[in-house]
């Protein structure tokens, strides 16, 4: 039977030959993720649970990342609970600030999620793994209690939706862009329970860090994971960072898809959504005058080394408007280092930016960053929902790092070719 | 067992940021959590809600976070079930395996209105609105999805196979 890349690695995990959209099916998991706000409660569960072990200390990681460096004394609690957890299990992932970058980021950086891994996280942007040929979804806490113990998740193997993309991308358009006019076609419950599968020649051009963007927002369609089949590109990224064996699976070119959509990229231009859900998306030239106040680059959407060197090269020698705030996330210890030692800290820092340390607190309104009533804020990150990135009448809007630093420069949304 | 209570009326995609905002993520606590149910569309939602109260609602209900969070806040706020077009997946995942009682039924945001007195019942998926005496019928739940509730979610689940 011809299988898909998903159907693949599911069947691959549940011990069969193959597998069929619609079966409910018990995976063997590779690796198990929570963070600072959804640890808490996996560890209370685990602990009531009494089991005196986890399945496996190397197979989990844990990443405060949210509100830390701790943002208020509720946050520290939170964060303890995870280091003492991590301590008397034994658990081999933990990172400490210092070490500490956003998960999305950093797994893939320390080579801790490889091609043909089932990977659960209790965040719902788990799905970023996904463009390195992984199964990786989003689950609750309860569902990492039970890994913790089981080393297993249960799921329904999900149709697949196929997306090609053919063409040549303009200058400034990216996987940002390719996600967001995806998005806005098939809107934010367009593939709700599916697994998204991103092709074409334009998807084996894109970067790594590209491809995370995209299959990082696949849950912004309510996919259950994104995913882009290895290849060199990917191989390339994978080599060097892997500490143990990994397989490359395809699907099969006779597989069976819920749809097949077919976009020429050639003529997109940079998308912007607006307030307030991410299929709310326009092209740059049809946005108007829409001034702001805040630009935040970061996340684990946009906040890796290229996409910080394309915020910097619309920023060298330009300072940015005087009634905007710009908030630059390197998002890990890496991507920071890279960074400074490229000069792009000199040219964030020359242009009236600031440089926060690895965080995910702006994205969702936690710290480093929360709007005001009213305040509008450009943000290379995933979410424009209400009250997202603070008070409940505040916007943002969502667009690629080209954008983001142009606008914080014009002082209203807008590209680098106004500049 | 059949679940009763008035009915609040919300949208499409309702996401689990409105439903728990992320400033309220410090704790793990369902009651305190319950005191900010929903504030992201109502600010003074905890203060009218009921314990029983029903919650119906449009496509898409709990995009967005995985937190756990969001359904531990309804249920901390007293919301008995919600009722809804559709679910995004990592909530409708996370409803059944900590134990907030949910139900799809298409067609149910036209025929039911705030305020009216709903009932369901969760063996037959009856939904009965007694205020204006309409019936409709619930999916039927996957018989896995079944299975976690009648054991009380999944760490139950996991524990009860771990002693067989």
């Amino acid at each position: 039977m011809p299988q898909t890349i998903t159907e693949k690695i599911l069947a691959a995990h549940a011990g069969r030959e193959t597998v069929a959209p619609g079966e409910l099916i018990n995976v063997r998991i590779d690796m198990a993720l929570a963070n600072d706000i959804t640890a808490p409660i996996a560890i209370d569960l685990f602990e009531k649970s009494r089991v005196e072990s986890v399945f496996d200390p190397e197979k989990i990681a844990l990443v405060p990342d949210h509100f830390v460096p701790n943002k208020d004394i509720r946050s520290a609690v939170q964060v303890q609970a995870m280091r003492t957890f991590a301590r008397k299990y034994h658990i081999k992932h933990f990172f400490e600030l210092g070490e500490m970058g956003i998960e999305h980021v950093l797994l893939p950086e320390k080579g801790l999620v490889l091609p043909g891994d089932v990977v659960i996280g209790a965040d719902s942007h788990t799905c970023t793994y996904g463009a390195l040929g992984s199964f990786a979804t989003g689950v609750g806490s309860t569902d990492i209690a039970a890994a913790m113990i089981t080393g297993e998740a249960w799921f329904r193997v999900p149709e697949s939706i196929k997306f090609i993309y053919h063409g040549r991308l303009g200058k400034w358009v990216s996987g940002k862009d390719l996600i967001l006019y995806t998005i806005g076609d098939i809107g934010v419950d367009g593939a709700t329970y599916r697994a998204m599968e991103f092709t074409g020649d334009v998807i084996k051009d894109l970067t790594m860090a590209g491809r995370m963007t995209m299959a990082n927002m696949a849950i912004e369609a309510g996919a259950k994971s994104g995913i882009i089949a290895p290849d060199e590109v990917t191989l390339d990224y994978i080599k060097p960072r892997a500490k143990r064996s990994f397989e490359s699976y395809a699907s099969d070119p006779d597989a069976a898809y819920a749809d097949v959509r077919t976009y020429d990229v050639s003529n997109i231009e940079p998308q912007v959504a607006f307030p307030f859900l991410p299929e709310n998306t326009r092209g740059i030239s049809a946005v108007g005058t829409v001034p702001i106040d805040q630009a935040v680059i970061g996340s684990c959407t946009n906040g890796r080394i290229e996409d910080l060197r394309v915020a910097a090269s619309v920023l060298k020698d330009r300072a940015i408007d005087k009634n905007v705030r710009l908030i630059i996330v390197p998002a890990t210890p890496a991507v920071y280092r890279q960074a400074m030692a490229e000069g792009l800290l000199e040219i964030f820092l020359a242009a009236k930016g600031i440089v926060s340390p690895p965080t995910c607190g702006p994205c969702l309104g936690g710290f480093m960053g929360v709007l005001g009533p009213g305040e509008r804020a450009v943000s290379t990150t995933n979410r424009n929902f209400v009250g997202r990135m603070g008070h409940t009448t505040s916007e943002v809007y969502l667009a690629n790092p080209a954008v983001a630093a142009a606008s914080a420069i014009l002082g209203r949304i807008g590209s680098p070719e106004e500049l | 067992m059949t679940l009763e209570g008035r009915v609040w009326k919300f949208g499409d995609n309702i996401d689990t940021d409105v439903i728990i905002p992320a400033p309220y993520l410090v704790t793990t606590d369902m009651v305190e959590l319950g005191k900010h149910c929903m504030e992201g569309v109502d600010a003074l939602f905890a203060e009218k809600v009921s314990p029983g109260d029903i919650i119906v609602a449009g496509t898409n209900f709990g995009c967005g976070s995985s937190r756990e969070h969001a359904p531990m806040a309804l249920k901390g706020a007293g919301i008995s079930c919600v009722i809804a077009e559709g679910f995004a997946r990592i909530f409708f995942r996370n409803a059944f395996n900590m134990g907030l009682a949910i139900f799809e039924s298409p067609g149910i945001v036209q025929g039911i209105q705030e305020g009216d007195q709903v009932s369901v019942d969760q063996d037959t998926g009856e939904i009965i609105d007694h205020t204006n005496g309409k019936r409709f019928l619930a999916n039927p739940i996957p018989p896995f999805m079944q299975e976690l509730i009648e054991v009380g979610g999944l760490m139950s689940h996991v524990m009860s196979k771990r002693r067989t």
